[in-house]
Formats: C-alpha cells, structure tokens, sequence
C-alpha cells in the first residue's frame, strides 16, 4: 500500500491542481490576515470558507482522481497486488496531497504573522484539524461514489450533489425541523442532528471553540455545555474519526467485489 | 497451467460467460478468439482476478486464484488500452513497475529491441499510440513469469515492430511457457499460435489446433473456417 501510495502523491504533488490549490490557501490566509489584522477574526473568516470549500475540493478531487487513473489502476490490478492496498493506497495519496495543500498553504501565513506566539494557537490548530478531517472523509465519500459508478457523468453529478446536500441542504431541512417542532424539547435532535454531519459538527466545534456561541441563542447554551467540555470535544473528535474509518471500510468493501 | 471448471459471469442482464470449462496443461501459444462481446476479455480478466466469477472455479499453476494475489507473481499481463498516468515519464513507470514487481534487467534489452530510448524521458502523455503499445510490450515481457497474457498485442504496431514482438513470443514459448493471446487479426493467429480457444456464446466451442479447426469445418483456410462458424451458429 504504501508504494502506491508513494506514486499517487508524488504523481498528484506534480499536477498543476494541487499548486492552484496550495496558492489560493497561501493568498487567502496571506490577504485576510493583511485586512483583519487580528488573528481571531481571520480564523473566523477561514473557518467559513473551509468549511464549505475543503468538502467541495475534497469531492471532486476524489472523483476526478479515480476516473483518470482509470486505466492505470487496471494495470495496478494485473500486479501481484491486494485491492485493498490499491485503493487505500490511491485514496491516502488524494486525501493527503490535499491535506498538505491546506496545512502548507494556510500555515506559512499564519506562521509568518507569528501564531504561535498569540493565543489563537488552539484555534488555529482545531481549524487545520477539522480541515484535515474534513478532505479525509470527503475524499473517502468520493472514492465510494467512484467506485460505485461506471459513468463519469453520473459520479460527477452524485458527488456535487452529496456536497450540496451536506454543505447546505442538510442545514435548510435542519432549521425546518426546528421550527416545525419548536414547541417539543430539542435538545437531544439538535445534538444528534449535528453529529450526523460532519460539516455541521466541525463548525459548531470551531464555533465553540472561539467562544462567540451566545451569538446561538439557547441551542447555543446546550451546545456550549456539551460540546465546550472536554468530554465534548472528545465525543465530537471520536465522531469525526468514524466518519473517516466507515467510508474507507466501505471503499475496501466495494473494491473487493468490483470487476474491472 | 491453467484450470476453469465451470465459469458463469452475468453483468447486469448479460449472461457472457455460461460454464466455461478449459484447461491448459501444456505451454505452447493458445490464441482466444470469438466473436465480439463472446466473453475474450472477460474469461481473461477472470483468470487475472479483474473480474469476479459468480460460479465456477479457476486455478493458475495449481493455486486457487479465489482471494488470492501473490499467484499474479507468475502471470504477464498485456492490458488491451495502454493509458498511462500522463504526469510520468518513461522511465520513470518502467522503474515504478520493478519497484512493484520486483527487479529485472530485461528491460535494457528490450527498450533497446524497440527503439525506445529516445522516448524514455518523455511524458506518457505524449506518446503515440503505437510507442505506448511499444512501452506496453516492455512492461510485459520485462519479467520472466511462466504464464504471459496478450490482450491484442499487435494494436497500433508498424510491420518492424510487429516481427519483433513473433520473435519475442516465440522466444518465450520456446523457453517453455504458456501464452495467452487474444487478436482480431486472424493471419497473425494462425501464423504464431499452437492451438485455438473458440469461445462462442459464453462456452468454448472449439479446442485445438488449426488444422483440426480446417477439417471439422470443412474448410481450406484459416479465416474461412472462423467466419464458417460463425455463419452455421447466427445465420
């Protein structure tokens, strides 16, 4: 696994994409900590735009990944080789060249500024974590709907959507649950809601995180007083860690059966 | 060599491959030929593991192939569209083949057979069709494994390189080896191969040399006793 691994990271660390990628990080991190001056309110800017680019990046990377080295993985597959390791190997090399984007492309800034001397260290890090986190399981959510589908079209079009959906459908239908039973106890849906889609829950983590939760009303209050503990965070990091392990178990699965 | 007892495959509603029963003890060259969408390809990809049979089982050199992939060792493979990463060289795919595969020096002869060292540090991106094939050709034969699978090898190749590559088949064969070849080009099959594998509707319909393909026919040319077939089963 490990050399397929190897291949794929440094074929996709020469691409043009992941320089495009690692620069608009550079640029963007560079620019907001120019305008904002304050390292707190540029990480809460980053925070919206990671939230919503890192899942949508992740994706279509992903597919794009696995619809181009189409043919080459079926020379791989004529090797002496495990299908598990073939894929895991392409999937890790995708999910990591990007990861590396995102850390390189937003640290150097960060760092330059001088984070690590100010209190918006944690912060930042929980930023890079949840970015991380979040091109780790979209990429994997990619690889299933790749993997899944013989039509480029079709995978293209279920990976928009499941981007769609998670990033902004998912919130919408949320609220409205919310509103249409705003005269039973929330709490617990409210919770669990939030758990179940991991770009809800690394928002709410760096929402809490950055202490602006009384913008969140009473929600606001229960969130704080779960996710603002310890134990917390721990729930929410162990939840983050599933959503990266049951897809890429699925990836294994699905590669295992699949005829090439 | 090679043992399938009772192969099915369906993909979707298509039942391609119905109980294909084949074995292959000696080596020698055996051409795989059938009509299009006969199941070449498929009976192919199942003995590499690509394709997971539904029924049936199938050994290679006396091993299982069921969840198998160290027997894949012992097989060259020649895939039918040689698309490569476009980011490599050259170079650069044949070492991360080794690398893979384990090491050789058959390469250095090979490229030089081919005239392939002026391509070595091009982009894969770059190449013609024909000097992909060539590339194709080298990753193949560059291991010595016993069983050597072709999926039409002869695909964009110009007439110099086509004698190479009968030269180099033979010379495998002649090392003792069991080839596998599937072409369209029936002179190039009835020039190079020991035996014929007909595979017509997902079965074989015919095993063996040419000559005994001319008799049970009735017919005084290769070709024509391929289409007469084919006439007798879809007129």
């Amino acid at each position: 696994m490990l050399k397929i691994l190897k291949y794929s990271f440094y074929d996709l660390i020469r691409s043009r994409w992941s320089y495009v990628y690692f620069c608009f990080y550079l640029l963007l991190g560079a620019v907001l900590l120019f305008l904002n001056n304050d390292l707190s309110k540029a990480v809460i800017t980053l925070m919206n735009v990671i939230i919503v680019l890192v899942p949508l990046i992740g994706t279509i990377f992903g597919v794009m990944y696995y619809y181009n080295s189409k043919e080459f993985t079926e020379l791989l597959l004529a090797q002496p080789l495990k299908r598990s390791s073939i894929f895991l190997g392409q999937y890790l090399g995708v999910a990591i060249s990007l990861s590396m984007s995102l850390l390189l492309g937003l640290g150097i800034p960060f760092i330059a500024y001088g984070v690590f001397k100010s209190a918006a260290i944690w912060d930042f890090s929980l930023l890079l974590i949840t970015g991380t986190f979040l091109t780790l399981i979209f990429t994997a959510l990619a690889f299933i709907i790749a993997l899944s589908n013989e039509n480029k079209i079709k995978g293209f079009g279920y990976a928009i959507l499941l981007w769609l959906f998670l990033a902004i459908i998912y919130d919408g239908l949320f609220l409205m649950s919310l509103i249409l039973f705003e005269n039973y106890p929330l709490d617990k849906l409210s919770l669990v809601g939030t758990m179940l889609n991991p770009i809800d829950l690394s928002r709410i983590l760096i929402l809490l995180k950055l202490d602006i939760s009384a913008l969140l009303g009473y929600t606001g209050a229960i969130f704080k007083k779960f996710f603002g503990t310890d134990f917390g965070l721990i729930i929410s990091l162990s939840v983050l860690v599933i959503w990266v392990l049951l897809p890429i178990l699925q990836i294994i699965k699905i590669a295992k059966k699949k005829d090439f | 060599m090679v043992d399938i007892q009772n192969l099915y495959k369906r993909f979707g509603g298509n039942q391609v491959l119905e109980g294909v029963d084949l074995t292959i003890k000696s080596s020698g060259i055996f051409a795989v030929l059938g009509p299009n969408g006969s199941g070449k390809t498929t009976l192919i990809k199942s003995i590499l593991g690509m394709v997971t049979p539904d029924k049936g089982t199938i050994s290679v050199l006396g091993e299982n192939i069921k969840g198998n992939s160290a027997y894949r060792h012992k097989i060259d493979y020649l895939p039918q569209i040689a698309n490569f990463p476009t980011n490599l060289k050259v170079k650069e795919l044949i070492k991360m083949i080794k690398d893979l595969r384990g090491n050789t020096n058959e390469d250095e002869r090979l490229i030089e057979l081919f005239k392939l060292a002026p391509f070595l540090d091009k982009k894969l991106g770059n190449l013609s069709g024909g000097t992909k094939q060539k590339v194709n050709i080298v990753l193949t034969f560059m291991f010595d494994s016993p069983l050597i699978i072709l999926d039409e090898p002869t695909t964009g190749l110009d007439p110099i390189s086509l004698i190479r590559l009968k030269d180099l088949i033979q010379t495998e064969k002649a090392k003792g080896k069991t080839i596998l070849i599937t072409s369209h080009i029936m002179s190039f099959v009835e020039e190079i191969s020991d035996e014929i594998v007909f595979i017509l509707e997902g079965k074989i319909y015919f095993k063996g040399p040419v000559s005994e393909l001319k008799t049970k026919t009735n017919q005084p040319n290769f070709e024509q006793a391929i289409a007469s077939i084919l006439i007798d089963n879809h007129a």
